[in-house]
């Protein structure tokens, strides 16, 4: 038992050494604008592409169902156009980052870590060093600068959809006109709403896109590896994002 | 020249070079040969810094391998033309690309990067597969871009891990060939690994073989088929016992 604990002290401890060194090697490697500067238009593209159908999908039903259960909630107590108040200030602040975050944890931290994972274990990343190439500025640099840039612009669209549909659900099924629900959404509206969101996208991305780097190209054993690094990267990259949610909500918001 | 001086290297407690040692003289190309996860090519990668020496070191031209910083490590690749024992070909590119990836690192220009592609390719008789991906290669054409990759950089040492691996006995031969016309061609110092004996008589001027972490004979073509080494003997005639 205390031989099992140590070991796996032991390895946490390791595990961060390694991280640790990854983060210095990704430092070193951003003066090598020539390499990573075309390969991060390219990523930015992919992470866009990849990610904006499945992000304003979720923001498209959140923002119906956000409508609905405030609809719900102040029947009666409270006037309706605080709907708006509600749809807006939940989309920003909370679930427009957190649910597109999640999602594209699955989605494009699960799709880099399985590229970079396969990569590896078919000696890629080594071809590409024997190539005198750096695989920080070449692999992880662009795509972690896409994450982190594409992130806050893919949930920008995610709240406006969201809010757009929770202004329609309120039109349509809840018998709220367009001044009444505009009137709710500017109600307590700070412009901190907007950019909190978005930074948090950032950090959101930044993590999603690192961990994904950082799992893929550790990856070890053939296409059982590539499969185990896949899901690592994506239940690592949920379970800090859920984490750097809470830890922003407590030092911004209070 | 290339000289592993007692090269140690384990891992998770096993050891799998204990005292590596071995010269390569420029020009020549010698063949590591050995059973299958002795370490031959765990040796290979030291020669380029994909690995770490637990103790002992690589030498390139007077350059200690483990002891160069990030940038002349990168200074020492371009030297180094490295073949993989399975390609390692970047399937999300084109044979073009695979090979121009390595070329762009070195600023020439697109017409000077098209020839040297095109040059490469040709002396792997692989004109016209330019536009074609790996993953609509067989395994041989997937070799032959691998050595076209290296030899389009024009390096002055060319290194290759088992090049002829999992190869029908045809294709392995063409590999082959292909290897000496490269030597011929471009005069570069060669290390080969393999298990492969035809293709070591074939390529080698001299074979080493390394056995339990260390070189147990190293010689010429001619002295190693005389060898009077048990362990040796068995290896090249493939005796069971």
């Amino acid at each position: 038992m205390i031989e099992q604990v140590g070991r796996r002290t032991v390895a946490a401890i390791k595990a961060v050494g390694r991280f640790g060194h990854f983060v210095e090697d990704l430092a070193r490697a951003v003066p090598d604008v020539s390499v990573w500067g075309p390969l991060t238009l390219a990523q930015m593209r992919r992470v866009g592409v990849d990610s904006l159908p499945v992000a304003l999908f979720i923001a498209a039903f959140t923002g119906v169902v956000l409508a609905l259960q405030a609809s719900y909630t102040f029947t009666g107590t409270v006037p309706l156009y605080f709907v708006g108040t509600l749809v807006g200030k939940t989309m920003m602040l909370e679930l427009g980052p957190v649910l597109a975050g999640l999602a594209l944890a699955g989605r494009v931290g699960a799709s880099m870590a399985a590229e970079l994972g396969t990569m590896k274990v078919t000696e890629q990343v080594d071809a590409l060093e024997t190539l005198a190439y750096d695989p920080q500025s070449f692999l992880v640099l662009p795509r972690v600068l896409a994450g982190t840039t594409m992130f806050p612009v893919i949930v920008a669209l995610a709240i406006v959809t969201g809010i757009t549909t929770g202004w329609i659900a309120s039109l349509v099924l809840l018998d709220l006109s367009t001044q009444e629900f505009l009137k709710g959404l500017k109600l307590f509206y700070r412009f901190k709403d907007t950019w909190f969101g978005l930074f948090k996208s950032a950090t959101f991305g930044f993590t999603i896109t690192l961990v994904a780097c950082v799992v893929g190209l550790g990856t070890r054993g053939g296409a059982e590896g590539v499969g185990r690094s896949t899901t690592q990267a994506v239940v690592y990259s949920a379970v800090l994002l859920l984490v750097l949610d809470a830890f922003w909500a407590l030092v911004l918001l209070r | 020249m290339i000289a592993f001086q007692d090269v140690h290297k384990a891992f998770d407690g096993h050891v799998v070079l204990d005292g590596f040692t071995l010269d390569v003289q420029d020009r020549e190309t010698i063949v590591i040969i050995g059973y299958s996860g002795t370490g031959k090519s765990v040796a290979l990668k030291h020669v380029v810094g994909l690995l770490q020496p637990d103790a002992g070191d690589v030498i390139v031209d007077g350059r200690a391998v483990s002891t160069l910083e990030r940038a002349a490590l990168l200074a020492l690749r371009r030297e180094i033309g490295f073949v993989f024992q399975f390609a390692a070909l970047f399937d999300s590119m084109s044979v073009f690309d695979n090979l121009a990836l390595g070329l762009r690192r070195r600023q020439l220009s697109d017409d000077e990067i098209a020839a040297r592609v095109q040059e490469a390719l040709a002396l792997v008789d692989l004109t016209g597969a330019e536009a074609q991906y790996p993953a609509e290669l067989s395994g041989g054409m997937r070799k032959r871009v691998g050595i076209a990759r290296a030899i389009a950089l024009r390096p002055r040492y060319l290194l290759y891990d088992e090049p002829t691996t999992g190869l029908d006995p045809v294709t392995a031969a063409v590999i082959d060939q292909l290897m000496v016309r490269t030597r011929e061609h471009l005069g570069v110092t060669g290390v080969v690994v393999t298990h492969d004996m035809r293709s070591a008589y074939t390529v080698g001027d001299r074979i080493a073989m390394l056995y339990e972490g260390k070189v147990r004979q190293v010689g010429t073509v001619a002295e190693i088929q005389a060898t009077q080494d048990p362990v040796v003997r068995q290896f090249i005639e493939g005796r069971p016992t």
